[in-house]
């Protein structure tokens, strides 16, 4: 019997859920680090007992643990990032140059082969790679490099967010920052380019198209077709086929194409889930009605997804990390809200129960399928 | 023998109940006494001063004897009091109000 682990970060704690393949009952296990940011907490796809944690809060800093048995006991490992060599600087909220400044682990993303290997998005933007199980922490510089001096930080921050690993090729690598755009590598993590043609922020830059700068919310891939990209970006969903080079946008008959999360049915590359928010100035649902919109189509054409989710008085959010798939079949999809819920489908989103209502405000939301 | 009294949340980092006891050669400092806490506890590295700067971080308070030390310089001699173990150390999280 398959089973699955849901890995929940929140505001204040990290939760572990639990059910069989069957997915109607589940444990919730928790908190860990209570009092804590979690912003994610993720399992190695190579071994699904190994799983990394990003704590944080403002008194103590930047936290990292590892658990080597699926999230019952855990271990502190490094939490020294230090940017490579004079960190320089980028554009600051009134237009000057600011010192780049470590602040928080946003994303961890553990190598799809190597237990010991993972990757952390950070804020001040920037990634950061790990060979050793996350004891010791360096950076791949040359992403900054890629025009930094013009990043700017969002009302959030200026965070990496996104880390997106092409299973068909190790070498290549995407990943998002808010607000500078989505960028690429082709070795490994040393040079990197922007591949954000066909982006418009009409109203955030002051070149719409420009070459870096725009506030890409999320990504997701299917690992089947690793060219082809979804991306939820502050306004519009976007789709590129050719790893980036260029996007187009999909966003079709959304209510509304703000929003936060995106991601990919697991069996089915051409469907897609986004969870449309009203707008960039009130995090909330349209309407007051919680709706997942799913698309079969690779976008354009979305349907409403309804069934179990409150269709009244709901103003709560999905923020960009809180949503994940699992791979059983039917696909199961979760997400997590800014009101404590975590939701889960088990039917590719037709319909929808709550695990738990009650938990603090949802950051992040991961999903391990187990054997 | 010198005590030292962490905030709870560094308590369960360090995965200790109460007071930390330190053996700090004289004359003891915040600077000594927080490397000797980070030798024998180094997952507190970064979460009370920052890993490059080694300064204090911004939320975090040194008090001792009813003092605030927490602007005094890291190489100052520490009372006497708590040189001889009469009184803790205590390295305290600032309110966050609301």
């Amino acid at each position: 019997m398959s089973g699955i682990r849901v890995l929940v970060g929140t505001h204040k704690g990290a939760f572990v859920l639990t059910s069989d393949g069957k997915r109607k009952t589940w444990e919730v296990h928790g908190p860990h680090f209570g009092g804590w940011d979690i912003y994610h907490v993720k399992g190695s796809p190579a071994d699904p007992n190994r799983l990394y944690a990003s704590q944080s809060n403002d008194w103590f800093g930047q936290v990292i643990h590892r658990s080597s048995d699926g999230g019952t006991t855990w271990e502190p490992v490094g939490n020294k990032f230090v940017y490579d060599g004079v960190p320089g600087t980028h554009k600051w909220y009134d237009g000057t140059q600011h010192p780049w400044e470590f602040k928080r682990v946003w994303h961890l993303e553990p190598s799809l082969t190597d237990p010991d290997t993972v990757y952390a998005g950070v804020e001040d933007a920037a990634l950061f790679r790990s060979v050793d199980g996350g004891q010791t922490w360096d950076e791949l510089p040359g992403l900054r490099t890629v025009k930094g001096n013009l990043w700017q930080p969002g009302a959030g921050g200026m965070g990496l967010h996104t880390i997106v690993l092409d299973p068909s090729n190790p070498r290549r690598i995407f990943i998002a920052i808010s607000a500078a755009g989505a960028f690429r590598t082709e070795d490994g993590g040393v040079s990197w380019r922007p591949i954000n043609g066909g982006l418009k922020s009409n109203n955030e830059l002051p070149d719409p198209e420009a070459e870096v700068g725009h506030c890409v919310h999320r990504i997701a891939m299917h690992p089947s077709r690793p060219g082809t990209l979804f991306m939820q970006k502050h306004w519009d969903v976007m789709r590129t086929d050719d790893a980036g080079e260029s996007w187009r946008e999909v966003s079709g008959n959304l209510p509304s194409d703000f929003g936060f999360v995106i991601d990919v049915h697991a069996h089915e590359p051409e469907t897609i889930y986004v969870v449309p928010i009203k707008s960039d100035s009130e995090h909330f649902p349209p309407e007051g009605k919680l709706r997942v919109y799913r698309s079969r189509t690779g976008g354009e054409e979305w349907e409403a997804l309804s069934k179990g989710l409150p269709q009244r008085d709901c103003y709560i959010n999905v923020l960009r990390d809180a949503m994940a798939v699992d791979s059983l079949d039917p696909c199961g999809v979760y997400f997590g809200t800014t009101g404590g819920q975590v939701y889960a489908s088990a039917d590719a989103g037709d319909s929808w129960s709550p695990i738990v209502r009650d938990l603090p405000a949802v950051l992040s939301v991961e999903v391990q399928t187990l054997p | 023998m010198i005590r030292v009294v962490l905030p709870a949340h560094l308590r369960t980092l360090a995965r200790v109940g109460g007071e930390v006891r330190l053996v700090v050669e004289v004359p003891a400092t915040p600077r000594s006494v927080l490397d000797a806490l980070e030798a024998g506890y180094p997952m507190l590295r970064g979460t009370i001063r920052h890993h490059v700067t080694q300064e204090r971080r911004e939320f975090l308070r040194f008090f001792a004897c009813g003092q605030d030390l927490s602007h005094d310089p890291p190489d100052a001699p520490l009372p006497e009091a708590v040189v001889a173990g009469a009184e803790p150390f205590r390295i305290v999280g600032a309110m966050a109000g609301g």
